[in-house]
């Protein structure tokens, strides 16, 4: 990034003096990703074409930098300013963050986003932000320096920053906040700033804590659903049960007595618009003067409701449905084929084959979803903790027919979204209970809601096969998915997308590969969870590898490794991004060390591994786990990523330490199942998350060093735990556990 | 007279001018408040929607996460399972309430460890530490996972190490 700006790239650099007299810098940085080799093309797409930060440089020197995506515990508010920071020269504590509002503009009739593009940033929060957010910093810091230089008569050359201040050969200093409104009238620098040589780095690559921590702990943070609208009601929406089922007919005598209910709203279910978000169960909507008096209207209500197509539905129906689907000789669609799998059945010495079942999963986000919106003659305002804002604020626009240019929308701190976010089904109710009252308006969904009313991750069996030749050798490797397919975002998708993989290993490292899908009919909306795929098809490739090594009498990790080979790069299907097999051999290497894999346990105590890449990231989860009568008890959890360089080395280990421990909750005991086609968990007692008893006392974290520009880390370190924990089951008990989640069917087999 | 909250309830009885009968009076974060609705509404909600004490959380309703937890007469409880007529006459302390001035030694401990990640969760998690440093000023790590909180991100680990650095910071604090 050392090269000239031209023209068209200045015009994207914005400078401005606010009346307070800060300095703003803003950024859009499509030029800069345009130039970046760590973000391909195809990932940038449509959606990931730009990202913006602010730098504000107040007056008592007081740096404000903002963050354009919701933070929902992904680090973000965190990690994206400590970039800008960074090139700047300041030194953190004088940084406070800000949380940016959904940034949609018109300008001569272009819609664009100060912010630039808000609703794309989840998959890889760093990676693409990492050229362009330094640049920003740089760029600021530019200014900064030649507005002192014009100052003193110096050359810019011989002046130096930091903290906040230039600094003149002979010790004078000026700061920030002195020099920005000189700053400000200068144009925009004609060479693109040399971004720092890494190696000189301050604050890159340091601890740092969470930056708004300090609200957290205190109780002041207002999230999503703490927000009152002025004169705002609450609402709340008795949901059909029935999957696809309609509202016959309601009695709402009883809950319009109740004190302080206002209104009773029926919701048009499945309202097809352009997003797909609109609400997907039919429902009543109760608006009430308070969460209390909605929630008692709501009990009142007598509702018939009439079943769906889905009578019939459930766990049972699909997993028979799938298994008749595996064993037939149709074949599914194909994902990829390569040599000759079936003559490869017929050479082989040996084959082996296993299906494993994985259930659908609730996001169950620990704030529930809630949406705060105003609609008024000419505009909106939702408050809500979303991370597809383009998507909302369509969807509000479509609903209302009010211009998108009006509609603001806040992106407070939100709890936890683990994929959740992303849909905006929340909202699509929320207006329509808006509309109907003419007031402003809250809805809120109660856990109840939430777990019947998810977006869930899909149900789904893997039937795997491989065949060994005679020096036991992975020859053919057949991998067919029948799965519920997950409701992607991207139309047009295949629908085995975020199923099963086409590229991830081991294929494209055996002769013979059949990889092929069958897609299932379920009544449950479906949609990603912590990176659907990588978790989803990792627990069935990463458990199959293990039995296929105790079959043959070979080590799990040296198997693993002799099929990674020597170190190269292969394509690793997303979006360009490669495979690099000595990365993966590292990490997997790093993590059998860690936990003396080589060491034998005679204290009962067994071992599993497990590894995977995605979107440029490595990992590999180890556990030394021991029965305690009917209790798996984690006695180490080591987890070892490798995530190119890393940006805030304690933001990193609690992510990934934290997403270990999700990880373990969730194949332990979760599931939401399916009977007479209704959702039967109905709250946290039947959706057993980990508590503090349940869970490892430690993770174990290690980052591999690496200069290697960096990506996300917090779904990648969710992806192989499953595995690694049934393949721990497996060395302790002898029990080999195909199913999902994994302590019901442990205690089943045992 | 003793402040206590029986004496408070007392002071508040309809013979204080202007109260209607059946008029709840409660103390929360040192500060009375009165309560004429629904005498069966949960605490949580008239935390949430009528003070705006926003930090006490909900997320189940029903007892279970623990994100709700406040102080009831300075022992743990789950606001949302709390009715207003349990409440009247007691006292209670919320997040915004742990410190007047500063941060409270498990707050402190919070901020050391970096344990917030969604954050949501957390103002619950903090009160149980409280609570259970005030029952076991050296608590044991079984005395620390015997917490009910739950914590979808998956904090754990660092919830144990903040509440064993607590208890340090609270043992200094005396001495």
């Amino acid at each position: 990034m050392s090269g000239a700006f031209d023209a068209s790239r200045r015009r994207f650099l914005r400078i401005a003096l606010t009346a307070s007299g800060a300095l703003v810098v803003g950024f859009r940085l499509e030029e800069a990703f345009a130039q970046s080799s760590s973000v391909p093309p195809d990932l940038l797409g449509d959606e990931l074409t730009e990202l913006t930060a602010f730098v504000m440089i107040e007056r008592g020197n007081r740096i404000v930098i903002g963050a354009p995506a919701c933070e929902t515990g992904q680090g973000a508010i965190t990690a994206y300013p400590m970039l800008v920071a960074e090139e700047l020269g300041v030194a953190w504590p004088q940084v406070r963050v800000t949380q940016l509002p959904y940034g949609y503009r018109e300008t001569d009739g272009n819609a664009s986003n100060r912010f630039g593009n808000q609703s794309g940033a989840i998959a890889n929060p760093i990676g693409e932000a990492w050229t362009a957010l330094r640049t920003a910093g740089a760029t600021a810091r530019a200014m900064l320096v030649a507005a002192a230089a014009r100052e003193w008569n110096l050359p810019v050359e011989q002046l130096r920053t930091a903290e906040g201040h230039v600094i003149a050969p002979d010790d004078r200093r000026i700061s920030y906040g002195a020099l920005a409104r000189g700053a400000a009238a200068q144009p925009p620098p004609a060479q693109a700033p040399a971004l720092k040589d890494p190696a000189t780095f301050t604050l890159l690559g340091t601890p740092v804590r969470t930056t708004d921590v300090r609200n957290v702990v205190t109780g002041r943070t207002r999230y999503a659903s703490d927000d009152f609208l002025s004169g705002g009601l609450i609402a709340v929406v008795l949901r059909c049960p029935h999957l696809g089922g309609r509202l016959e007919s309601v009695d709402d005598a009883a809950a319009r007595k109740v004190p302080g209910v206002r209104e009773i709203v029926v919701l048009e279910p499945a309202a097809a618009n352009a997003s797909g978000d609109g609400p997907s169960a039919a429902g009543i909507a109760v608006v009430a003067e308070s969460t209390w008096a909605a929630l008692k209207g709501r009990a009142a209500l007598v509702p018939v409701w009439t079943p769906g197509p889905f009578p019939e539905e459930s766990n049972a129906t699909l997993a028979a449905t799938a298994h008749a689907l595996l064993d037939a000789a149709t074949d599914g669609v194909v994902v990829r084929q390569e040599g000759d799998m079936a003559g490869s059945r017929k050479r082989a010495r040996l084959a082996l084959s296993a299906r494993y079942e994985l259930p659908f999963l609730a996001h169950a986000t620990m704030e529930p979803p809630s949406a705060a919106i105003e609609l008024r003659q000419d505009g909106a305002l939702l408050i809500a903790g979303i991370e597809d804002p383009d998507a909302a604020s369509a969807l509000i626009a479509e609903l209302t027919g009010l211009p998108r240019a009006g509609i603001e929308i806040r992106l407070p701190r939100s709890g936890g979204s683990f994929g959740r976010r992303l849909r905006n089904d929340f909202v699509a109710e929320a207006v329509q209970v808006a509309k109907a009252v003419g007031k402003p308006v809250k809805l809120v969904w109660t856990r109840e809601d939430d777990l019947a009313n998810d977006r869930y991750r899909p149900f789904g069996l893997h039937a795997m096969t491989a065949t060994l030749d005679r020096a036991n050798r992975i020859a053919g490797w057949s991998h067919h998915c029948a799965a519920t397919p997950a409701s992607g975002r991207e139309p047009g998708a295949p629908a085995w997308r975020g199923c099963v993989s086409a590229e991830a290993f081991p294929a494209g490292f055996v002769e013979h590969l059949d990889t092929q899908f069958h897609a299932l009919e379920s009544g449950l909306p479906r949609h990603d969870m912590r990176k659907l795929r990588h978790g989803f098809d990792t627990f069935a490739t990463q458990c199959f590898l293990d039995e296929i090594a105790f079959e043959t009498r070979r080590d799990p990790v040296r198997l693993r490794l002799d099929m990674l080979g020597e170190p190269r790069e292969v394509p690793a299907g997303e979006g360009g991004i490669m495979f690099d097999t000595g990365r993966m051999a590292a990490v997997l290497s790093a993590c059998a060390e860690r936990i003396q894999w080589s060491t034998k346990r005679t204290d009962g105590h067994g071992l599993g591994i497990a590894c995977h890449a995605t979107g440029g990231g490595y990992v590999a989860h180890a556990f030394e786990i021991g029965m305690d009568g009917e209790r798996v008890r984690i006695h180490r959890a080591v987890c070892v990523v490798d995530v190119g360089r890393v940006i805030n080395p304690l933001g990193l280990e609690n992510r990934v330490a934290s997403a270990v421990v999700d990880g373990l909750s969730t194949a332990l005991n979760l599931a939401v199942t399916v009977k007479a086609g209704q959702v039967q968990q109905k709250n946290f007692p039947d959706y057993r998350l980990l508590t503090a008893a349940g869970a490892p006392p430690k993770v174990e974290v290690h980052a591999l060093p690496s200069t290697l520009d960096p990506v996300g880390v917090g779904e990648l370190a969710t992806s192989s735990v499953a595995a690694a924990l049934a393949n721990a089951i497996f060395a302790t008990t002898t029990v080999r556990v195909r199913k999902l989640p994994l302590m019901p069917e442990l205690l089943r087999m045992l | 007279m003793q402040d206590t909250p029986e004496n408070r309830a007392a002071a508040a009885t309809p013979i204080d001018a202007g109260i209607e009968p059946g008029t709840l009076q409660l103390g929360i974060n040192g500060k009375p408040y009165f309560h004429s609705g629904d005498a069966t509404m949960p605490l949580l909600w008239f935390l949430r929607d009528v003070l705006r004490l926003t930090g006490t959380k909900y997320a189940c309703g029903v007892g279970t996460c623990g994100a709700c937890t406040v102080l009831v007469d300075g022992k743990a409880a789950r606001a949302c399972m709390v009715p207003m007529l349990e409440a009247a006459g007691r006292e209670i302390t919320t997040i915004e309430g742990l410190e007047r001035d500063g941060l409270h030694p498990v707050q402190q401990a919070w901020i050391e460890n970096d344990v917030v990640q969604c954050g949501y969760c957390q103002s619950g998690q903090i009160m149980a530490a409280v609570d259970l440093l005030r029952r076991k000023p050296r608590p044991s790590e079984d005395d620390i996972a015997q917490i009910g909180n739950l914590c979808r991100c998956g904090t754990y680990p660092r919830v144990r190490s903040a509440i064993q650095r607590a208890a340090e910071l609270t043992r200094a604090k005396r001495t």
